[in-house]
């Protein structure tokens, strides 16, 4: 039985990485756009700044797709032709999926916030675009981490 | 890779000449005038704020004017006009709008008032089309809504806020004219009509004698009858027909008012340069305000760069009779910055810019960044199609465009020079769109094709890349720190060099000799190093020896010895801030796996369809779609994370900015550009 489901669990990893982070990225890009839109009823002008700060916390959806989509390569559900694997196969992958997953549902919601606070600096202070567009990217940093070891560890599991 | 040296210059001249001495220093733009000099017995400030205050309300009218017009009559506008840059006016034009500012000022007097007048006539003829609208349930009715009734009668209009029928109507009247007690005493005549009905309200007519329609109204009034609130003399129908007379005549006023507003549209130009001209005398009169004048001379000080001083000087003493100095900043003072770079460096100004312009004994590491951030952009993106989409997408645009204001032409310029590097190591890295060339030939054609790598493919081999990433990374903080050591040896501190820049040298390269023959460098990057034993036997002793030296002298200003060994400690502890700064380039794999990864799966995604025609239009429109959104979101990436490289681990070895940005005297315009003769 726990030899059957080793695809299974390959998959859930892949799946919650995409979900996760996605979800993160979702509330982080949307709670930035919020803070942009007023900046932007104040003054139109700002708009591609502003617009350039809330799409930051918007990677870790991309790298959460990345992530799932070399595990979901890796056993063969893009090319149609499953491979076969153990269980503890399964649980490897489910496990190394895991890092981008939360740390990506987590940073991006940071990240958004921190986003919120830049895009207040930019309306305030347009000419320090410079180091508003940091402080969001301090947090991604760490996306940046999760996202290296979970492509690392699928890309070290031998299928 | 320079900042310019500036000097001080000193202008005492004349009152007389004031105005044009200020007018000529505003043209040349050079000169960074002092706002902050002391006034004394004999020297005093004017105060100009009356004057100023007169300007930018001109501005503002003729803003407003402006926007009134962008309202009737919008400028036709390209989705590129931000790269157009400003139209250009000769002087001759510019005086001319000078001659006459009175008339154009009067222009946007007449505009701002035309509107008013179109505003005033739209809320009257809302308000008349309210009043129709109010009538239109009356419109039956043939008396005048303030008929009151003849000698015997007295009549009731008014309305219910309910359907009713005339039935109803009739029922509730005749049970107030006839009350239940009363059943047998003769009914009152009357008459009553439901003029309209709907269902919100009902609108009647009633008529009863004169004595009953007290009482009648009384009690109906109960039921939620009431009188409209305007009565006119005329029969609602007629009054109708006049509202609409009145409105149209109305709306032939608006038009023709209109019509006139958008007859002052070709006045737009004038107007804009009306604006800027008002704008440089704001300028102009801010300066003024800031000046020291005595009863009959005025005084002028600032910094000018070198190398436009002596012009200056010449043209100012040539055309006008004053005392002029020119002397070199002193030692304590702090000169505003402007950087100077040759092309392909300056290009990154305003990347140095937005992070803080060198502070005072700094150098300006724009030259060395730009190298460090075309190297770097391109290996975050990494894709030789998409590093040529940039570069041609940019190129034309800096051709198309030549007058493109400078902030936006140097951006355009660095993603060029970015985009350069990006298809370098696309090539390196063997990614073109992701894998396209892969996809299109195995789906269309059959057989797969695949361009090979230059160098490797970082996805098969993702360690080997990740050992790069921190060796680029490694180079490029030695270098920071080398940047350190350059400082400290242009300014002969030849003891903080070698304890400050040299140790650590010591420490980390042998730190580095002393891993890479170990047994866990060699298991994770799969690459042997075999050293002979007096390599790394020298490997630790220069640790040892830096550590020893960071240990001892970090805290060399200190005389109590445990409290310096203590700071040393400390110091030797930001070893490991070492480790995450070089670990933070491992962003150069992610980001540039990131970029090949997604562009795969847009090229299967479109391949899904399989070969032949209809397979064919999906991929290239899904190739489309997919590969704008991924070089869109992978440009920002690495924008944002070369940025952060550059700030924090490459100027956090060396360089902290914090200069003041050289703000010279000169014409801020918002519209146009004046060409100057000369």
């Amino acid at each position: 039985m726990f030899d059957q489901l080793g695809i299974v669990y390959a998959v859930v990893g892949a799946v919650l990485a995409a979900l996760m982070a996605g979800i993160g990225s979702a509330k982080g890009v949307g709670a930035a756009g919020q803070a942009g839109a007023g900046v932007v009823t104040e003054d139109p002008s700002k708009f591609s700044k502003v617009l350039l700060l809330q799409l930051l916390p918007g990677t870790q959806g991309i790298y959460g797709l990345l992530v799932a989509f070399v595990t979901l390569n890796k056993i063969g559900a893009l090319s149609g032709s499953l491979v076969q694997i153990d269980g503890a196969t399964g649980l490897m992958l489910f496990f190394a999926c895991l890092p981008m997953a939360i740390v990506g549902l987590i940073s991006a919601i940071h990240q958004g916030n921190t986003s919120i606070a830049s895009i207040g600096l930019v309306a305030k202070k347009p000419e320090q675009f410079g180091k508003a567009m940091l402080f969001p990217a301090m947090v991604e940093t760490y996306a940046i981490l999760a996202l290296l070891i979970s492509i690392l560890a699928v890309n070290g599991i031998p299928v | 890779m320079a900042v310019l040296k500036m000097q001080r210059l000193g202008i005492c001249a004349w009152k007389k000449n004031r105005k044009q001495i200020l007018e000529l220093l505003q043209r040349r733009g050079v000169l960074d005038i002092d706002t902050d000099a002391a006034e004394d017995e004999v020297f005093k400030k004017t105060d100009t704020s009356e004057a100023r205050g007169d300007f930018e309300r001109d501005i503002q009218l003729i803003e407003h004017a402006l926007e009134i017009l962008q309202q009737y009559v919008p400028e036709q506008k390209s989705l590129f006009s931000s790269l157009e840059g400003k139209d250009q006016v000769d002087l001759e034009e510019y005086r001319r709008i000078e001659a006459a500012r009175e008339t154009v000022l009067e222009k946007a007097r007449k505009i701002e008032a035309l509107s008013r007048e179109t505003a005033e006539g739209e809320t009257e003829i809302r308000k008349l089309e309210n009043e129709k609208e109010a009538l239109e349930p009356w419109k039956s009715l043939p008396v005048p809504m303030n008929f009151a009734g003849t000698k015997r009668t007295k009549a009731l209009i008014g309305a219910f806020p309910e359907m009713m029928t005339s039935e109803q109507l009739v029922e509730k009247v005749e049970r107030c004219l006839l009350p239940e007690q009363d059943r047998d005493g003769e009914l009152p005549g009357y008459f009553a009509e439901v003029v309209s009905a709907d269902s919100s309200q009902s609108c009647v007519f009633l008529l009863v004698k004169a004595e009953d329609a007290d009482r009648l109204e009384e009690h109906l009034r109960t039921e939620g009858f009431s009188r409209p609130s305007r009565l006119e003399d005329r029969k609602p129908a007629d009054r109708q027909e006049q509202l609409a007379s009145e409105i149209k005549e109305l709306d032939r006023k608006r038009e023709a008012l209109e019509k006139e507003l958008i007859s002052f549209a070709e006045y737009r130009e004038e107007l804009k340069l009306a604006s800027d001209y008002y704008r440089a005398r704001l300028e102009k009169y801010e300066i003024l305000g800031n000046l020291l004048q005595s009863k009959k001379t005025f005084l002028v000080t600032g910094y000018v760069p070198e190398r436009a001083a002596g012009d200056l000087a010449r043209e100012l003493s040539e055309k006008f009779p004053l005392a002029l100095e020119l002397a070199d900043p002193a030692e304590e003072e702090e000169p505003p910055v402007l950087l100077a770079n040759r092309k392909v460096p300056s290009s990154f100004e305003g990347v140095v810019e937005a992070f803080g312009l060198p502070g005072k004994g700094e150098i300006d590491p724009t030259t060395i960044m730009s190298a460090c951030y075309i190297f770097l952009f391109g290996l975050m993106l990494s894709d030789a199609a998409y590093g040529f989409v940039v570069f041609a997408a940019c190129l034309a645009a800096l051709l198309k465009f030549p007058r493109m204001q400078e902030g936006m032409r140097k951006s355009l310029r660095m993603f060029m020079y970015c985009g350069i590097s990006t298809m370098f190591w696309g090539v390196m890295f063997g990614s073109y769109f992701g894998d396209v060339v892969d996809v299109v030939s195995r789906t269309f054609f059959g057989h797969q094709v695949t361009i090979p790598a230059v160098w490797f493919v970082p996805l098969n081999d993702p360690m080997k890349m990740l050992v790069f990433s921190m060796l680029f990374g490694v180079i490029h903080l030695f270098l920071g720190l080398g940047m350190k050591g350059y400082m400290l040896l242009r300014d002969k501190k030849y003891l903080d060099f070698v304890c400050d820049v040299l140790f650590w040298y010591l420490l980390l390269m042998g730190l580095i000799l002393i891993l890479l023959p170990s047994g866990m460098f060699e298991s994770i990057s799969q690459m042997q190093f075999n050293f002979p034993p007096a390599l790394n036997l020298a490997a630790k002793v220069m640790a040892v020896g830096g550590a020893a030296g960071i240990l001892l002298m970090s805290g060399r200003g200190r005389k109590n010895w445990f409290l310096r060994v203590a700071l040393g400690a400390y110091d030797l502890y930001g070893v490991t801030s070492w480790l995450s700064d070089v670990l933070s380039y491992s962003r150069l794999l992610a980001l540039g796996l990131a970029t090949g990864v997604i562009g795969s799966v847009i090229n299967s995604m479109g391949a899904m369809l399989g070969g032949g025609v209809v397979g064919a239009i999906g991929f290239t429109l899904v190739f489309l779609i997919g590969h704008s959104i991924n070089i869109g979101i992978n440009l920002l990436g690495a924008y944002v994370h070369t940025n952060r490289l550059q700030y924090v681990e490459f100027f956090g070895k060396f360089y902290e900015g914090g200069g003041r940005p050289f703000n010279p005297f000169c014409i801020k315009s918002n519209y146009v550009e004046i060409k100057e003769e000369n």
